[in-house]
């Protein structure tokens, strides 16, 4: 089974665009199992996503969560760990920016409660993926179900501090007061139509500029990329594997917080229950994707953005297709790119062999 | 002492319920994980099981082949697993979490397309769901004093799935601890290389622990939705599979603490409801800790603070044959 590799442009364009055809022709016999036109169906996706200006903004509104969440998941497999918890650590990360704006919104300017805000935030996510990371480096716990059980244990401390204690006295929903001031919508800046999307748009921008810098242009990148690829080697050159892996899973929490900033310091305005939509597991069909390169995961990150937005307004446009259609698509792409990522590649690998 | 007996019962007749699909899939992960191969799509499994059985139900009115029904539902998920997980050799925790997507939009999709009722499928009568089993010589029993009528409450009056699910426990232990099958299986979770020197296939043990896997999860997911509940509705095993998982960990991948753990998870869900805003020596617990609990029990275990839940040695690797 010794296959060259394939070459560049195969692994990292015709490989994921085969995968997604692949995953769109079974989503459509599923379309047509349940009595649709698949044809119909795409179109109403393509429409709802990018249609119009303001369908547009809210595609690059879902894709904010998507990029920040695959970029959370993407580093953390660069370092060798399968960060299920990107739904747990955003929903912290929600907790903590919430926090900092009840305390101090009424009494500093917005050019400071909002960054303050955000950079809480961050540490709570990264609090709660550097525990899972800590765990499995010094106790040898399982990084993937710890995340799991975090996951969880998120969602009851959620529903706990807003039911008991966050809760707005005389609301009746689980959620905060409002808050004061927010990020900026892009619309603000000139961008046409009516849509959420907001600055922590270019703020997932600089984070992948940002996670590019720090895991392929700094001496501490690669050896997070050693420990990831070859733990022996790392131990080898004297790299400390614990601090990496802790260090690693704190800032893919950091990263995941950015759904937080996104929706709730963007969109919400105050904080609600489950307001990431399960964007923390998309991320790992955005990171699988993309390849775990930050360019990858923002192009992925537009995909799923496009599918979460166009497969809302199919829910509109074809009521008897819910929302959770897009769920087949995205769960046929993970299962594709990643678990039968086999399937492709040694037939392709083949092919490029015959004709060299 | 009557009145209290009064309480208890009720209480520990639902614990009996609530942990049925959790010893179901918690087994089935037992067989998969003992195997090798990691499942973390317990939860997708039994969704898929659940809303076949509901739908099938429906449609025939036989619950019996509703249960078949999600048992070959689950069974093709878990296929599609083992083709990924040992065939391909694929990323196991990958494919788990693609078939828990999969299964939830394709459940919800084919629930609201088939049934036109908003994601749900049709209420079923009573004759399209398992009934409530009489305990036989229930009035001999009921004479027992002091634990007689204690008896008939928690142990009588369950649907077939309850008592199959008890019953498989021992079936799992003596088949797993006691024939060739289960020595073979358990040897490909901790040395898959041995296995294979002695000249038995890796790749057929695992295939079989998987299936027996999505076989398992097809009963847990009928259980929900045609013996406790009586219809499908969108995501309704609500994270169970994964509290399965936890049961598995916490009972370190053996048969009968999976059972006494699933009891206990069980125990805390009935107790979660009946303790809502009640007081106990003074302090209101709030519903979301107890719920919280069988997950920082498994982080606890996994982390070793007390006792340590130590995985197969082999689960999570593609076995590659040596040349």
């Amino acid at each position: 089974m010794s296959l060259r590799p394939l070459p560049r442009w195969a692994d990292l364009v015709l490989l994921p665009v085969l995968n997604l055809v692949l995953a769109l022709l079974v989503s459509a016999i599923v379309v047509v199992a349940a009595g649709q036109s698949p044809a119909a169906a795409l179109q109403a996706l393509l429409v709802g996503s990018f249609g119009s200006w303001d369908s547009v903004g809210f595609t690059l509104f879902y894709a904010t969560d998507m990029a920040f969440a695959g970029l959370a998941v993407a580093i953390a497999f660069k370092c060798g760990l399968f960060n299920i918890g990107a739904e747990g650590q955003a929903a912290l990360g929600g907790l903590g920016l919430a926090l900092v704006m009840l305390w101090l919104d009424a009494s500093l300017p917005a050019g400071i409660v909002v960054p303050l805000a955000i950079l809480a935030g961050a540490g709570f996510g990264a609090a709660w993926g550097a525990v899972p990371g800590w765990l499995q480096a010094r106790r040898g716990s399982h990084v993937v179900i710890t995340t799991i059980m975090f996951n969880f244990i998120a969602a009851s401390l959620m529903v706990y501090l807003l039911v008991n204690v966050l809760i707005e006295p005389g609301n009746m929903a689980p959620e905060t007061r409002r808050f004061a001031v927010g990020l900026s919508p892009l619309s603000d800046f000139g961008f046409p139509g009516r849509s959420p999307v907001n600055l922590a748009l270019p703020l997932a921008l600089v984070a992948a500029l940002a996670v590019w810098v720090l895991v392929w242009r700094t001496p501490w990148g690669y050896g997070l990329r050693v420990v990831g690829s070859n733990p022996d080697a790392a131990d080898y050159a004297g790299i400390d594997q614990g601090r990496r892996i802790v260090a690693a899973m704190a800032i893919s929490g950091a990263l995941a917080a950015g759904i937080a900033v996104n929706q709730i310091l963007g969109s919400q305005d105050k904080l609600i229950l489950n307001f990431t939509g399960g964007a923390g597991f998309t991320g790992i069909a955005v990171a699988l994707m993309g390849r775990n390169h930050p360019v990858g995961v923002l192009l992925a990150a537009l995909l799923f953005g496009a599918l979460a937005q166009g497969g809302a307004e199919l829910a509109f446009e074809m009521p008897e297709l819910p929302r959770e259609t897009v769920l087949v698509v995205q769960g046929l792409v993970i299962l594709f790119t990643g678990a039968l990522g086999g399937l492709l590649r040694a037939p392709l690998a083949r092919l490029f062999a015959a004709r060299a | 002492m009557e009145a209290l007996l009064d309480t208890i019962a009720p209480i520990l007749a639902a614990t009996l319920r609530v942990a049925t699909p959790l010893i179901l899939a918690a087994l089935a992960g037992l067989f998969a994980e003992r195997s090798g191969v990691v499942d973390v799509g317990l939860e997708g499994k039994m969704l898929a099981g659940a809303f076949a059985a509901a739908a099938t139900a429906t449609v025939t009115g036989s619950v019996w082949y509703g249960l078949g029904a999600a048992i070959g539902a689950a069974s093709l998920l878990a296929l599609l697993h083992a083709f990924a997980c040992v065939t391909l050799r694929g990323n196991q925790v990958v494919s788990g979490m693609a078939i828990n997507v999969l299964a939830a939009g394709l459940t919800a999709t084919l629930a609201l397309a088939w049934f036109r009722q908003g994601g749900q499928t049709p209420a079923l009568p009573a004759d399209a769901r398992f009934p409530a089993l009489p305990l036989p010589g229930a009035e001999w029993i009921a004479e027992i004093p002091l634990l007689g009528r204690l008896l008939v409450t928690v142990i009588g009056g369950h649907t077939a799935p309850v008592y199959i699910a008890f019953a498989l426990v021992p079936v799992a232990a003596f088949l797993l601890w006691r024939t060739r099958f289960g020595l073979r299986l358990r040897a490909c979770g901790e040395n898959p290389a041995a296995v294979d020197s002695a000249g038995i296939s890796v790749a057929k043990l695992r295939y079989a622990g998987v299936l027996i896997a999505g076989v398992l999860c097809g009963m847990a997911g009928a259980t929900i939705s045609t013996a406790q509940g009586a219809a499908f509705s969108t995501d309704m095993t609500a994270g169970r599979g994964f509290i399965a998982l936890a049961a598995l960990i916490v009972a370190k991948w053996r048969p009968w603490p999976v059972l006494w753990t699933c009891l206990a998870f069980g125990l805390l869900d009935a107790l979660a409801i009946r303790l809502q805003g009640v007081p106990v020596f003074g302090v209101t617990v709030p519903v979301q800790a107890m719920q919280a609990v069988p997950y920082v029990l498994t982080v606890v275990l996994l982390a070793g603070f007390v006792g340590r839940a130590i995985p197969p040695r082999a689960a999570g690797v593609p076995y590659v044959k040596e040349r």
